[in-house]
């Protein structure tokens, strides 16, 4: 018997040598394939490590962008959807609920307090002379259309505007949540309805009386003497006095321009208009404008209110009959009394008749 | 008491919008309006990271403290509710929410919103539990039947997270633990302050 694996003929010497050739390439074969994919790491270990602190550097950028406030991209679409923090929400909330809400609250229970304290250290100021029953012509129809349309729209958002920024505090105590609900309700629409029918009423006054708002010389020296208010003399004056005048400029700059304009920016018109955007952070500062100055001038208002009704006696029968009296206007304006002398005349009722045909002569 | 919170993964989250869908369709919410968003930073580049945002159901809640007819209210699970029939739509919730959370039906021409609508952690509102009232104004109360929210449930890498703020945190630590890197609870600083 032969054995074949240790026979020495040339088949088997042959077969022998492909069996190990195919051993061998075997092992080859399992070991390329398990230590090539590794080879990378023994090779380029610099540019791995490189790639690994590539992704921590990414990581730590794109927190950074997230919390200055980015913006990404958001399927849904909605104001300012793709953005992730709005940083501008804390510091309006402090403003609004801190400063705004105490000063404000403050300034005007002091304006009134002041213009309490004046009234009672110096009185209404009466009108010196006799009176004659003679009046001369001071604001036509449409002009007194005109400050009484603009002053009843100045009241209802005046206080629709304060119910929104203190009625939680003083309002939700005495009506409770429900009942001031509704009031506030009542409120923000009256407000944002009557908003523009009002600064539009202002932008007339603008308009129809820049001219008798001119400062002078005059001014100054009405100014120097402190307008009468602290003393019984009376510091010559046009048809507008200084103080009236500040008063003007007053609803100008703080009233049609940072009230009206900042309320125009937030019932969205400014935006429609493309003047500005309505990200929140537009809104953050209109609003702060909004109230800040608005507050200003409430608190001014309840001063021009005062000397126009209580304060001085005869004043307010100019804005009401169109009319004023003689004696009056010699007092308080004497400048502009030597202009409309001619057209004074007698008054019996105090109605807006036109001033009697051609006066005395 | 449970703390409830909203942690959302970035190294997980794939911006599917599975959580933005769910939530619309649980609660019905209106036209115009979702109470989660996903939104992604380098969108289409390598790297782009998304993180799903809604309310975060803060601690000391900027929306409360501006409402000017104060209808927030924090439940007993730290839930970050508001009363819809009190609400008068002025907007000044999402002008104080860091998160852009209220969102409003309507935009009219002279700056009327409707009522505010936003993330109720599936917790419903004021009205009873489950009524058809609290349905229609709020959504589902899942809380109530003692689920949790149903973006969270839904998520399909489990980036999104919800319930009790301290088991939240303890899933999130593990999963840091097991693949390295440093943990980023986004907006938890900003709504809980930590
Ligand atoms: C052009 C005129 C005005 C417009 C368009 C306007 C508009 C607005 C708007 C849109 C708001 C935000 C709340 C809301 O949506 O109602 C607001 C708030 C307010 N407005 Fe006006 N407004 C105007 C004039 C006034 C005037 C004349 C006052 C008072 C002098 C005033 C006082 C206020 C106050 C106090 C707030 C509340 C602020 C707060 O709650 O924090 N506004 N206004
Ligand atoms: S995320 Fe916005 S809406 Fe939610 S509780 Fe915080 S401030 Fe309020
Ligand atoms: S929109 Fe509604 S919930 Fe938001 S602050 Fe105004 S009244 Fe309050």
């Amino acid at each position: 018997m032969k054995d074949t694996t240790t026979s020495n003929t040339p088949q088997a010497l042959s077969k022998r040598r492909r069996m190990k050739a195919m051993a061998w390439s075997f092992l080859f074969i399992v070991l390329s394939a398990m230590i090539l994919p590794t080879a990378s790491y023994l090779v380029s270990g610099e540019q791995a490590h490189a790639q690994v602190t590539n992704d921590q550097n990414q990581r730590a950028n794109f927190w950074r962008a997230v919390r200055e406030g980015a913006p990404g991209y958001s399927a849904v679409s909605g104001p300012e959807a793709g953005v992730f923090i709005n940083n501008g929400g804390q510091n309006w909330r402090q403003l609004r609920n801190g400063m705004i809400a105490n000063y404000g609250g403050w300034a005007i229970i002091i304006g009134l307090g002041v213009i309490a304290l004046f009234f009672l250290v110096r009185g209404r100021i009466k009108i010196d002379e006799e009176a004659s029953g003679m009046s001369v012509p001071r604001w036509k129809t449409w002009e007194r259309v005109m400050h009484w349309y603009t002053a009843i729209l100045f009241v209802l958002l005046t206080i629709s505007g304060l119910s929104m920024l203190f009625g939680r505090a003083v309002l939700i105590p005495l009506l409770g949540a429900k009942g001031f609900s509704a009031w506030a309700n009542l409120s923000i629409n009256v407000h944002n309805y009557v908003g523009p029918f009002f600064a539009i009423g202002v932008f007339a006054m603008l308009l129809f009386w820049v001219k008798n708002n001119i400062p002078t010389g005059t001014d100054m020296a009405w100014f120097a003497k402190g307008g009468g208010l602290f003393s019984k003399a009376h510091p010559s004056a046009g048809k507008l006095n200084g103080g009236e005048k500040v008063w003007f400029w007053i609803v100008i700059f703080v009233g049609l321009v940072a009230v009206c304009g900042s309320g125009l920016v937030l019932i969205g018109w400014m935006a429609q208009l493309g003047f500005v955007d309505s990200t929140r952070g537009t809104m953050q500062l209109a609003h702060q404008v909004h109230a800040i100055a608005s507050i200003v001038w409430v608190v001014v208002f309840f001063g021009h209110a005062y000397i126009g009704t209580l304060g001085t006696e005869g004043a307010l029968e100019g804005m009401t009959t169109g009319r004023v009296s003689v004696e009056w206007a010699k007092q308080h304006h004497d400048l502009w009394y030597e202009e409309v002398k001619d057209q004074a005349g007698i008054a019996e009722d105090t109605t807006s008749a036109p001033a009697p045909s051609t006066a005395a002569s | 008491m449970a703390r409830m919170k909203f942690l959302c993964d970035a190294e997980r989250c794939i911006e599917c919008n599975g959580c933005v869908t769910a939530c619309k369709n649980e609660h019905e919410v209106p036209w115009g309006v979702n109470r989660r968003r996903v939104i992604t930073l380098g969108d289409g580049e390598s790297g782009e990271k998304s993180i799903s945002v809604a309310c975060m159901h803060c601690t000391d809640a900027p929306c409360a403290a501006v409402c000017p007819v104060d209808c927030f209210y924090t439940t007993d699970d730290g839930v970050v509710l508001h009363d819809k029939d009190l609400c008068i739509g002025c907007g000044y919730c999402f002008y104080a929410c860091p998160f852009g959370a209220p969102q409003y039906p309507q935009e009219e021409a002279f700056g009327v919103r409707g009522k505010m609508d936003k993330c109720t952690f599936c917790a419903g509102g004021p009205a009873d539990d489950n009524s058809p009232a609290e349905k229609e104004k709020y959504g589902r109360n899942r809380l109530a039947e003692g689920k949790l929210p149903l973006c969270a449930e839904m998520c399909s890498t489990k980036a999104l997270i919800a319930g009790d703020g301290d088991m939240v945190a303890d899933i999130y630590r593990e999963r840091i633990l097991k693949r390295g890197g440093r943990p980023q609870t986004w907006g938890w600083e900003t709504a809980y302050g930590s």
